[in-house]
């Protein structure tokens, strides 16, 4: 438990906060890079996923290619593309969104089919071009789920981000390497404490965010 | 093929060493992640807290859960009983709610068949329960497999070997076939242990393959 004592000492000794190495810029670091993996990736994987939800064609193929995503380690990815692309945030970039991508498009699939049928029949009847049933209908009905993929796909690349201090100098993830190098505990252990409470705290308020977005109504027994 | 060729010994034993790793750690979170599934299903106000702690549990990212663990529980660092540990943390956090749906899954007229037929707790438990919540069970615990045989590579990051070592090596050496190898074996023991799985799971529900797809729900 002195472990611990020690690490929050690190974490809370003033010399430690403030200028380019400090906790504060690294915190903003590691949120800047998730919110631009995930935004990245969803601009890709949600319009596909509300593609395959409305059109419910090939979702066999993008299933099995997401799930084949997901065997692949991601540190393997990102050592890859870091011997292609050199050091620097690129070749992180990438590896989160690649991590993204398969919980994104298994959310807006999901939500677009989840939307209840009799109501996108309904609005067919009433004569929505099928740009109104995607927009008006689909995506507010299935809103919950899609959300639930975004907040899956940013915690995990939250927590895997991690991994791109591995080779670029960003993030939260530098103190755990630097302290494992030196065999700093203090260090290393205020990295990891910090990381976790981060992504903790994301998760908490993406949950809250989903909450919020669901219709205040009761649900009518069908 | 030339860089396998050359370090064929090398990559089998971290092949094994990650077969050593990940295995155990899979059996331990289906082992305990049945039984807070099966309790969160019987008290489900038990459950609420059970399954919320776990889905809490499972937002801990894995690296710094390397680093924690070994604090909390005086266990070296570069030990592979830290991994195992921190894993299945991970894999029973991730499998608990799908073992409540599992139990929630089996119907209830089946149940009420076998009490009336006098099946005793146990024997319900054993004999009726699980096989039929298999199916579900199945299908969280191959989630499970894969993402553990794929988190084990980041145990090489704190010094732990397995394939992850390919990777780390590969790239502080420039060798990109080494971290392909490295790549393509961790994938290629997912999908084994995962056909495996599915193997097993139709030994184990052999009615199923005599009803329709999906019929027996």
């Amino acid at each position: 438990m002195n472990l611990f004592g020690d690490a929050l000492a690190w974490i809370t000794d003033g010399a430690h906060w403030g200028g380019p190495g400090g906790i504060d810029h690294r915190v903003v670091q590691h949120l800047l890079v998730t919110f631009a993996a995930v935004a990245l990736a969803a601009v890709l994987a949600l319009p596909l996923g509300i593609l395959i939800g409305h059109t419910g064609r090939g979702r066999l193929v993008v299933v099995a290619l997401a799930g084949a995503v997901r065997a692949v380690p991601t540190l393997g990815l990102l050592t890859l593309l870091g011997l292609a692309l050199g050091i620097g945030i690129q070749a992180p970039l990438i590896a989160l969104v690649a991590l993204a991508f398969p919980s994104l498009l298994a959310g807006a699939y999901a939500g677009i089919e989840a939307a209840d049928r009799g109501a996108v029949d309904a609005a067919r009847a009433v004569g929505m071009s099928e740009w109104q049933l995607v927009t008006r209908v689909e995506i507010p009905l299935g809103a919950d789920v899609i959300l639930g993929g975004i907040r899956a796909a940013t915690l995990q690349v939250v927590a895997t981000a991690t991994l791109a201090a591995y080779i670029s100098d960003t993030g939260l993830g530098r103190y755990l390497f630097s302290g494992l190098k030196s065999r700093q505990y203090d260090q290393m252990l205020a990295g990891a404490l910090l990381v976790a409470a981060l992504a903790l705290v994301l998760d908490l308020t993406m949950a809250a965010l989903q909450r919020a977005s669901r219709p205040t109504t009761r649900k009518v027994p069908s | 093929m030339s860089w396998l060729d050359a370090n064929r010994d090398y990559v089998l034993d971290m092949l094994l060493q990650h077969v050593r790793l990940s295995v155990p750690a899979i059996v331990i979170s289906v082992l305990v992640a049945v039984v807070l599934g099966r309790v969160a299903w019987r008290w489900p106000r038990a459950g609420t807290v059970v399954l919320g702690s776990a889905s809490l549990l499972y937002s801990v990212p894995a690296l710094p859960l390397l680093i924690v663990i070994p604090v909390l529980l005086g266990i070296p660092l570069r030990s592979g009983l830290t991994l195992v540990v921190a894993l299945a943390v991970y894999g029973t956090a991730l499998l608990a709610g799908t073992a409540a749906d599992a139990f929630g899954s089996v119907d209830a007229r089946v149940r009420e068949a076998a009490e009336a037929m006098g099946y005793s707790r146990a024997g319900l438990l054993w004999k009726v329960d699980l096989p039929l919540a298999v199916p579900v069970l199945l299908s969280g615990i191959r989630v499970v497999t894969v993402s553990t045989v794929s988190l084990v590579t980041i145990g090489a990051l704190v010094g732990i070997p397995s394939l992850g070592n390919l990777l780390t090596d590969g790239f502080q050496r420039d060798i990109r076939a080494e971290i392909v190898t490295g790549v393509l074996g961790t994938m290629l023991l997912a999908v084994t242990l995962d056909a495996l799985l599915v193997a097993l799971g139709r030994v184990v529900t052999p009615w199923r393959a005599a009803t329709p797809a999906g019929g027996a729900s």
